[in-house]
């Protein structure tokens, strides 16, 4: 679902301390970056610098929790889908989204981390998840309006992923990339429905759009005037296009969308640039991107208070798996 | 209290008859059944296979990397053993 670095500033200065501390063997160094610059992938047993290390386990464990935690707002909807045809396939993109979260912490796995602890930083707070998922989801329009615009930026996020340098975050993305296409275009289905409906479901989808526009453009993470990391992440080929490339990109491809279905971009300053052939924003709210991120959003609680009453209910199912593994080893044994 | 790290299994799938098994990524799970169960779940959800293989990850020993040219190098030097090292007279046909 998404792929910025959400640290907070003093978060990125304790971490590029700790880097610096490292020093690295210089051949060693050498060779995992002539292998990076001939375009080959990097895989779980070869030699890599620690901070390479840690930044994929920070990003894709990022990116796995926010496939877990961006089932919940969808989820809430799977009850109330308007009709069985809506309701199925509101299901399987849930499911879809719990696949991912699970490729990507075994991804994360290879790098030397377990799940128990990803999911345990997670559960106490400590890790961080794309903060679209922070927001509520209001009307069935907002379920549309996830699968067009939000995994629509997950999808432009995501492709250039699918040749990261590292190996088992690539083979993952690829995988992903496959799915999520069905995702976006059953939200743009559902909204385009809506579109032809009522003047009250052309107001609901409207609502939508208006509320998830900005933020869907926030996934991209900060502007690269503000993105310090970024550099290293694009040296090492596991980014490889910059927070506004991308963006630009989401945008061009889906203003048009947007107008073809007859919904208005909530933006005055939106305009077509002839010249460039580029759509043009006014500007984003920054301050809301960082309120949201660190705690301020509408959900923040909700979403983790969700997730860890799953996790706890779910207990007495664990349980009962080991108990079941334990009974038939025991008489194996016998 | 619940041993909440179960055993990694690493999950190869067949796509079709015909065809080997290939490694697609792991799972947790209690047990072997349970292996083949989640990876079911999570790697076939779209017709990508018609059977599984769960192995335990600590059963698999893999090369390591620094060893890769003493282990691959003394292949490299042979190339009398492909085909086209092989001069065949103009004109002759079906070898």
């Amino acid at each position: 679902m998404y792929t910025t670095d959400l640290r907070t500033e003093e978060e990125k200065r304790r971490a590029a301390m700790r880097e610096q501390a490292i020093q690295e063997d210089p051949e060693k160094l050498k060779a995992f970056e002539d292998r990076i610059a001939r375009d080959e992938f990097i895989e779980p047993k070869d030699w890599m610098p620690e901070a390479y290390r840690r930044t994929l386990i920070r990003q894709i464990s990022q990116h796995a929790h926010s496939e877990i935690i961006g089932m919940l707002p969808e989820g809430n909807w799977i009850t109330r889908a308007p009709n069985l045809r809506r309701k199925l396939i509101l299901l399987a993109k849930v499911q879809d989204e719990a696949g991912h979260g699970l490729y990507l912490y075994s991804a994360a796995e290879t790098l030397g981390v377990s799940r128990e602890e990803m999911v345990a930083q997670l559960h106490a707070r400590k890790a961080k998840y794309s903060s679209i998922f922070n927001y509520p989801t209001l009307t069935w329009a907002d379920v549309a309006a996830i699968g067009w615009l939000v995994d629509g930026a997950a999808i432009t996020n995501q492709i250039p992923l699918c040749r990261c340098s590292y190996g088992p975050y690539a083979r993952a993305m690829q995988r992903i990339c496959k799915e999520e296409s069905f995702h976006q275009r059953q939200g743009y289905e559902a909204m385009a429905a809506l579109m032809n409906g009522s003047p009250e479901q052309r107001r609901m989808a409207q609502d939508a759009m208006d509320r998830w526009w900005w933020p869907a453009l926030m996934m991209f993470g900060p502007p690269d005037s503000e993105s310090v990391h970024s550099a290293q992440s694009m040296k090492w080929k596991i980014k490889r296009y910059s927070n506004d490339e991308l963006r630009q990109r989401f945008i061009d491809a889906t203003v048009p969308q947007a107008h073809a279905i007859g919904l208005e971009v909530p933006d005055p300053d939106l305009k077509y640039n002839e010249e460039t052939g580029h759509w043009e924003i006014g500007s984003i709210n920054w301050d809301e991107f960082w309120a949201v991120v660190q705690g301020d959003g509408h959900c923040n609680d909700d979403r983790l208070d969700t997730r860890v009453r799953a996790w706890e209910e779910g207990a007495w199912v664990r349980e009962a798996a080991e108990a079941y593994a334990a009974k038939h080893t025991a008489r194996q044994a016998a | 209290m619940s041993r909440d790290d179960w055993e990694l299994y690493e999950i190869f799938i067949r796509t079709a008859r015909g065809l080997a098994h290939r490694h697609v990524g792991s799972v947790h799970a209690a047990d072997p059944e349970m292996a083949i169960e989640v990876a079911r779940d999570i790697y076939t959800r779209r017709n990508e296979g018609v059977s599984i293989w769960a192995v335990p990850s600590k059963a698999i020993t893999a090369s390591d990397p620094e060893e890769a040219d003493a282990l691959f190098e003394p292949a490299k030097d042979k190339i009398y053993r492909h085909p086209t090292f092989y001069k065949i007279p103009e004109g002759v046909e079906n070898i």
